[in-house]
């Protein structure tokens, strides 16, 4: 555990949505999160860097348990993640979730896509998933794609459908695994463009990234992280001024 | 050198055979001592025992109601080629049509005179015995896979015992151990009909093949999609309903197709623990010693009968899997 990890959040006004406790991984051997800490309060942007390797995607998945932590708890919005399956769904309803592969579901049209999830979880009529899924679409600019499959659409396109997705069920907290590392260059701003709106729009969020423009003008904090452990966490300015950390300060020096 | 040995052979035997079939063939005639006379073939066994060939000892005059399973079966396995009529309601529908054919078979219902099922057979039998199979054996196969993959231990070990040792035994030592040990355990009085303990036999065993099928299916399904459907609160049956299964058995339903084709000519085993299909229909046909000569035509035509019904299917099979490598996403 480092000293400065969950610092930074307490000046923010919101109330903690998201809390990392201590918490502990380990794939076999090999420890995969070390003492990890972080708060992330209500409206405020978390962007996560670090080499690969780093633990920044496992942690991201321990928050909606698509991996288990071992030791050290976790917090969403008040609920504590445990070995509970109805637990286990409830928190992940509040949580949208992007991944870098898309994985939007190829067999159903980019409309299905998005209905799915309100339709079977929350149980909303059909027609109204689908005024709701427009709704969506228009918001990440591809309303005219509703009725082709993932597999016709570009991977910048493809993102966007699972971003909006992902939003469907009015998360509290949306997270991103790294969203445009499987896009070609010139896909990239089309997807961060509408990040950068939902961050506007106050969305919580934790994005795990390499695109530093995008973590200089929307996070609030930047998370890096090396070895399983966070090993500095700051705001934009001080992070990339006069980082603390050699480890942070090598890193930064080779990406940027 | 070969082909040239290939074209000699058929040149030599292709006259003789179209001669003795449709040259010197006896088409039609009620007694079978026209038959001795002519040097060709005797076809009119089939128009003289076709009843009893199709039918087997089901009552004469109610061979219509196998007429209409027979149709009913026919008209929805052509429906159910239409991917658009593709979705589980399509499987209700069959569970529906193969209860409604039993019954009709069956009688005792709707003013039908009631037929027992040791009076059963031919075609008709055929048919239900095979619908039952793939109707029956195709959801427990996919419950098999899926217990197959279960982070539970007991359900894991079920699974993998029953399929293991389904696939570890013929398919006639099922059927013997169905029909003959089965009643040795039940308690005193209670008896399983023949019909129905040969039709569980089968659908285990189709079962224990399908499974594994299927399971190749759900391997080749990313993890990235389990976790997608995961991520947006889906539950476990959810999930492999809407998400899993969908994409899996679209991969695999070409390999299905091939079992399923096996599944129709494994019924022919059946006349063995004394059902009579339509194979073995045939053979009670023959037993009549003034057509028990004509035995060869009498087979010949079943062999096209069963042909016909696996030719179609394999060809439709082969359709499937060009039209699914095609588009698959669509």
């Amino acid at each position: 555990m480092t000293p400065t990890a969950g610092k930074p959040t307490q000046k923010n006004a919101g109330d903690p949505i998201i809390e990392l406790r201590d918490v502990n991984k380990w794939y076999g051997d090999f420890h995969a999160l070390r003492d990890v800490n972080l708060t992330v309060g209500r409206g405020e942007k978390v962007v996560v860097c670090g080499p690969s390797g780093s633990g920044k995607s496992t942690m991201i998945r321990c928050i909606n348990r698509l991996e288990v932590h071992q030791e050290g708890r976790i917090f969403v919005d008040g609920m504590e993640m445990v070995p509970d399956v109805r637990k286990i769904e409830a928190i992940r309803r509040q949580i949208g979730m992007v991944f870098q592969s898309f994985n939007l579901f190829p067999h159903l049209t980019v409309i299905d896509n998005l209905t799915l999830g309100p339709v079977l979880v929350q149980e909303i009529p059909q027609d109204a998933a689908e005024a709701q899924a427009m709704e969506m679409l228009e918001r990440v600019k591809i309303p005219e794609q509703a009725k082709k499959y993932p597999g016709q659409l570009s991977g910048g396109q493809q993102q966007r459908v699972a971003i909006a997705r992902a939003l469907m069920l009015k998360p509290k907290v949306m997270l991103f695994d790294e969203p445009t590392s499987a896009l070609d260059p010139e896909m990239i701003a089309e997807v961060l463009d509408v990040m950068i709106e939902l961050a506007d729009e106050g969305m919580t969020m934790i994005v795990v990234t390499h695109e530093m423009g995008f973590a200089r003008k929307v996070a609030d904090l930047i998370v890096f992280m090396d070895d399983g452990e966070i090993v500095e966490a700051a705001s934009p300015g001080p992070f990339f001024a006069n980082p603390e950390n050699d480890r942070t300060k090598l890193f930064l020096s080779q990406i940027l | 050198m070969l082909t040239l040995l290939a074209m000699w052979a058929l040149f030599v035997t292709i006259p003789d055979f179209i001669s003795w079939a449709f040259i010197n063939a006896v088409w039609q005639t009620d007694d079978s001592k026209d038959c001795q006379v002519a040097a060709g073939a005797c076809w009119a066994v089939i128009t003289e025992k076709h009843r009893v060939m199709l039918f087997g000892t089901f009552p004469y005059d109610e061979h219509w109601r196998g007429v209409l399973a027979i149709a009913i079966i026919i008209i929805l396995a052509v429906i159910s080629g239409f991917k658009r009529f593709w979705s589980y309601r399509l499987f209700l529908v069959w569970l529906v049509a193969t209860a409604l054919v039993f019954l009709l078979l069956l009688g005792g219902v709707f003013g039908l005179k009631p037929i027992g099922t040791y009076q059963w057979g031919g075609l008709p039998l055929t048919l239900l015995l095979f619908v039952g199979t793939v109707v029956g054996g195709m959801p427990l196969a996919v419950l098999l896979a899926l217990g197959r993959r279960s982070s539970l231990p007991a359900i894991k070990a079920l699974c993998i015992g029953f399929i293991e040792i389904i696939r570890g035994v013929p398919l006639i030592t099922v059927l013997f151990m169905a029909s003959l040990m089965f009643p040795l355990f039940m308690p005193e009085g209670v008896t399983i009909n023949k019909l129905l303990r040969a039709e569980i036999g089968m659908i285990m065993f189709f079962a224990a093949y399908a499974a594994e099928i299927v399971r190749g299916g759900l391997q080749a399904i990313s993890l990235g999609q389990y976790e997608a459907a995961e991520a947006i609160g889906l539950s476990y049956w959810q999930k492999t309903n809407r998400i899993i299964l969908p994409q899996a058995l679209r991969i695999v339903l070409p390999a299905l197709m091939s079992d399923v084709i096996r599944a129709f000519k494994n019924t022919t085993f059946v006349s063995i623990i004394g059902l009579f299909d339509v194979l073995g229909a045939t053979a009670t046909a023959l037993e009549d010693l003034l057509w028990v000569r004509y035995a060869l035509e009498a087979y010949i035509f079943i062999f096209i009968l069963y042909f016909v019904f696996c030719f179609s299917m394999s060809k439709y099979s082969a359709h499937l899997e060009r039209d699914l490598s095609e588009g698959r996403n669509l």
